[in-house]
């Protein structure tokens, strides 16, 4: 997807006479913050409308929504629980949106690298705790890596759509894990829910000392800051943008343009499949169709929504998780359906996407034309 | 259903019924996404718009009583979605592949919104013409049961084939889909085209997806479409924008798709999710085969984003 350049991408032109520098500096950078932030107002009230046509309050409903989303200690540390895999998930969206590809197949990866965790871990058991969690973990990486990687591969080498490619390699995904846990990895006793064999309590990630959620916020934290560092601060993420922006002017700069898409689109996966090593070290325990849980899909929303800026993606990721966390408590003081939240999602999905069309529109936010005698009477 | 009477010939009879049951929504969607993306835009929506028309044709079937009005309003659904795309596809900085994913997640979550009630009640069926009843086996008859809607879905392919080539609107179509500019100095609108032209394909959209809630699988569940919607958009590049090859490659995928119950109804059992993968696989294979990095696709539309 061709990203606008934003303001803040502008190398700064000379100081604006008569404007203070802090203000050029907020000027600059707001854009990119006030426009996802107004649309997500708007998106609100439209969801408003959408409740109030079908008989239900609004106003009970961003109540409870707040209340199982954020209003408790316990809420909070539910959408916080949330929000782990869905800032994994969002960065195998976020990171290759940086080079231009439009990646909508991370429940794949999640569904495998959860998988390949727990076969691991299986495998294993008996061996030292703390080797057995990093096992996992590389064998989680690996296999959303290679997953996400090969459409990354596919994309350069063969110019397959990414976007067609990648969906078509989650559904792809999905049946393999079906086929292993119903199959070759099964546990026996696994009756009306097949599963594969449950991890021993030693290798089950724990929580963060005092609180009711598990170290995969911690990792996906720590994911999102070194995907920023990456992206803003290393020679590769440089390229990336370069490559991101126009592909031929970085073949002509001499970029080794196919390595870098391959890498980052696995390092997107490899995210990813960290996402569901996580959901089965920490939450199920084991392998089973409760990884395709749509964490995949919300990514989406969360990466759009924070544009694709791996800080950004922070704060979605929390506030998404909320959402999603509300959905229980809408649906049984409201009686709504629990499809609400996602009623919710594609509408914030759609005036986000919408929303790009005002930027640059916004004379506020380009300091370089504060200077312009016309600007001030509103001419330009 | 017992296939053992015939043996292993249950296996290709079963495909072949397979392929004309299961590709008809094929047909209608990818006839629907070659109309729009001639006209230079991609509506990756198409799978929110078949799931939203399988249910509005469902609770309308139910309700009314009859299969056909609920049809119309899985077409008029399909038509609301579609241009609702091609009007906000028109500003500048929204990303038509972009839309499509959102209206696919927004479109599937109000289906299942709405659709919660209807999960129980039963709709009556679309009707089905008895081709096989010249033959005394089951398994031919019901091989040969096919829908009106796949004959419909039949001669639309061989109209819109004719139609593109032979036809004013077919040439206003192919002109905005290759060249914006040529468009604009014939004094066409660009926008307005392709709002019209992804209007029509959501509305053929939306009668795939009443095919599945109205005939086969013939209920309505919120695991109705599994991906249809999005075959269907590699499926158009596959077929090169051609009507006909749409057609045909609809029925590939369709006997893909019933690769796996067909080895059911014999006893193979084994790797019964991986025959389920066959038609992504396929379709994937398809797009590696015939993609290249270093030529365009030959027939591409010049406007569509897809294959620059």
């Amino acid at each position: 997807m061709a990203d606008t350049v934003s303001s803040a991408d502008v190398p700064a032109m000379t100081g604006g006479k008569g404007f203070p520098a802090a203000l050029e500096w907020i000027a600059r950078r707001a854009e990119g913050f006030v426009i996802p932030l107004a649309a997500l107002i708007v998106g609100m009230v439209l969801f408003s409308l959408f409740i109030a046509l079908v008989g239900k309050s609004p106003v009970q409903l961003y109540e409870t929504m707040w209340r199982g989303g954020f209003g408790s200690w316990f809420s909070i540390q539910n959408s916080l629980s949330r929000a782990a895999p869905l800032l994994l998930a969002a960065l195998c969206v976020a990171l290759p949106a940086r080079l231009g590809l439009v990646v909508i197949g991370g429940e794949g990866a999640i569904v495998l690298g959860g998988v390949a965790a727990a076969a691991v871990g299986v495998a294993l058991n008996g061996a030292p705790a703390f080797l057995v969690i990093l096992l996992m973990g590389v064998a989680g990486v690996a296999a959303g890596g290679i997953w996400i990687g090969a459409v990354g591969a596919l994309r350069h080498y063969r110019a397959v759509n990414e976007t067609i490619s990648s969906l078509l390699m989650a559904y792809i995904a999905i049946a393999l894990m079906n086929h292993l846990v119903e199959g070759p990895l099964r546990d026996p006793t696994s009756l009306n829910k097949p599963s594969t064999q449950p991890l021993a309590d030693i290798y089950r990630l724990g929580n963060i000392p005092g609180m009711e959620v598990h170290w995969g916020l911690v990792v996906g934290i720590v994911a999102c800051v070194v995907s920023w560092l990456l992206i803003e601060k290393t020679r590769w993420g440089f390229a990336a943008r370069i490559a991101g922006g126009n592909v031929r002017a970085a073949q002509v700069q001499g970029l080794a343009v196919g390595p870098l898409i391959v890498g980052f689109t696995a390092l997107a996966g490899g995210f990813a499949g960290l996402a569901g090593m996580l959901e089965v070290a920490a939450v199920q325990g084991s392998a089973n169709a409760s990884l395709a849980a749509g964490y995949g899909y919300t990514g989406i929303l969360v990466a759009f929504l924070a544009r694709h800026n791996p800080l950004a993606i922070i704060p979605v990721a929390v506030l998404l998780g909320g959402i999603d966390a509300s959905g229980g408590l809408i649906q049984r003081r409201m009686d709504l359906p629990d499809a609400t939240v996602l009623v919710l999602q594609g509408m914030l999905f759609i005036v986000i996407l919408f929303s790009e069309t005002f930027y640059g529109r916004f004379k506020a936010f380009n300091p370089d034309l504060w200077q312009r005698p016309d600007f001030l009477k509103g001419t330009i | 259903m017992v296939a053992t009477e015939i043996g292993l010939w249950g296996v290709p009879l079963a495909i072949v019924g397979g392929a004309i049951r299961v590709s008809t929504p094929f047909i209608f969607v990818s006839l629907g996404e070659a109309i729009t993306e001639r006209s230079g835009r991609i509506n990756l929506g198409l799978e929110g718009m078949l799931v939203f028309g399988a249910m509005t044709a469902y609770a309308v079937a139910v309700m009314t009583a009859s299969p056909w009005p609920g049809l119309l309003a899985a077409a008029a659904a399909g038509l609301c979605f579609g241009l609702f795309h091609g009007w906000i596809c028109k500003f500048p900085g929204v990303n038509d592949i972009a839309i499509g994913i959102a209206l696919m997640l927004f479109g599937s979550g109000l289906a299942f919104f709405f659709g919660k009630p209807y999960i129980q009640p039963s709709a009556p069926d679309l009707p089905a013409i008895p081709f096989g009843g010249w033959s005394d086996i089951p398994q031919v008859q019901a091989a040969l049961n096919v829908n009106v809607l796949f004959l419909i879905g039949a001669a639309l392919a061989v109209f819109l084939w004719w139609a593109f080539r032979n036809t004013r609107v077919g040439l206003i179509l192919r002109v905005v889909g290759d060249s914006s500019d040529a468009a604009r100095a014939m004094g066409l609108n660009p926008d307005t085209v392709r709002l019209v032209a992804t209007g029509v394909g959501g509305a053929l959209a939306g009668i795939g997806g009443a095919y599945l809630s109205l005939y086969y699988p013939g209920s309505w569940t919120e695991r109705i479409s599994s991906g249809q919607g999005l075959m269907a958009v590699a499926l158009v590049i596959f077929a090169r924008w051609n009507p006909l090859g749409c057609f045909a490659a609809a029925l590939l995928f369709g006997g893909a798709g019933a690769l796996g119950p067909a080895l059911q109804s014999v006893g193979v059992t084994q790797g019964y999710y991986l025959f389920y993968a066959a038609p992504y696989i396929l379709t994937l294979v398809i797009m590696i085969a015939t993609s290249s990095p270093s030529r365009s696709l030959a027939g591409a539309p010049g406007e569509l984003s897809i294959t620059k």
